[in-house]
């Protein structure tokens, strides 16, 4: 992620410290010894560990056959694999939504591990493809699509019409601005989840979902925005994340209030 | 006038993008739903609010 979670290292008189800037330490030893690691485990046939019939006897087992209908048939777009994306991603995946589309660009980093469901061996790969790696760890016969790219009015339309719900996961606040104007614009129809003000350890208590207007929904506290000492935090992202994750499958069950 | 749920006086002829700018936001970091749709981005310079319209402001900050 390019941008930091500590906006700005200028200090005013009596402000805090600013965070020390994460230097990557590694030896080549251990950068080798995590792509093999991760090489291994995405070289494992699924199927070597687990059958399709096991997975879905235990996920109906859980849910019943007419909820776990409903989760086989949905799409869900994550757009952004970060805190929030990786953490829906795997909630959705856990439950057996049928179709998970990730979007995101970008490559993992070690500082991200403090909230985003990437492990040690992840680090330094693109982010579609690690957190494919983690949902096939989960449920290796769902429908998983990767798209390294970045989300723009030239190809949120066709990146976008095929998948059901949409989860806005993005970091940045004009790429979340941007995504959810671009979905409301372009496809009216078309359940939206958004997210916004997870920063810090403040209360759980002000994270709340809204439904914004008919399609479009709203997961968080909507103004707190990490600065330093209170950065965005593995347990209040995953308020949020859930949130939103709850949310989409609200949607996909037929429960349209928030 | 509704905003976000309060009633708010309209203050004479105003379009969405005065009211961006009137209330202190950065157009880049809002969405703004009019009677229950979205104002395109292209259209919030010429979209004009009366007294009857229900508007929702959305605002996103930095994190996820």
């Amino acid at each position: 992620m390019v941008s930091s979670t500590t906006p700005s290292n200028a200090s005013a008189p009596g402000a805090p410290e600013p965070n020390p800037p994460f230097v990557p330490s590694a030896t080549q030893e251990q950068i080798d010894e995590r792509r093999r690691v991760f090489d291994a485990l995405r070289a494992l046939d699924p199927a070597s560990l687990v059958s399709r019939q096991e997975i879905r006897d235990a996920l109906l087992e859980r849910h019943g056959a007419a909820t776990q209908a409903k989760l086989d048939a949905a799409s869900v777009a994550i757009c952004g694999c970060g805190g929030l994306g990786s953490t829906v991603a795997v909630a959705l995946t856990r439950i057996g939504v049928g179709h998970l589309h990730l979007i995101d660009f970008d490559v993992v980093d070690m500082t991200n591990l403090n909230r985003q469901q990437y492990s040690l061996w992840h680090v330094g790969l693109p982010k579609t493809e690690a957190l494919r790696q983690v949902l096939a760890s989960i449920n290796p016969y769902l429908d998983v699509t990767c798209d390294q790219v970045k989300v723009d009015d030239g190809n949120v339309r066709e990146l976008l019409e095929n998948d059901g719900i949409v989860a806005e996961c993005f970091d940045v606040p004009e790429n979340k601005t941007f995504l959810v104007n671009a979905v409301l614009e372009t496809f009216p129809d078309k359940p939206l989840v958004s997210a916004s003000g997870m920063a810090g350890y403040r209360s759980s208590n002000l994270v709340t979902t809204r439904r914004v207007a008919r399609n479009f929904y709203f997961c968080g506290d909507g103004e707190t925005a990490p600065k330093p000492g209170a950065g965005l935090m593995a347990p209040r992202v995953g308020v949020v994340a859930s949130h939103e994750a709850n949310m989409v499958t609200r949607i996909i069950l037929g429960e349209l209030d928030a | 006038m509704k905003i976000n749920g309060q009633d708010v006086a309209l203050d004479g002829a105003t379009t969405v993008d005065a009211l961006i700018a009137a209330r202190g936001l950065d157009p880049r970091r809002v969405a703004i739903e009019l009677n229950g749709n979205v104002v395109p981005r292209a259209q919030r310079a010429t979209t004009q609010l009366k007294d009857s319209d229900v508007v929702e402001i959305v605002s996103f900050v930095q994190g996820g």
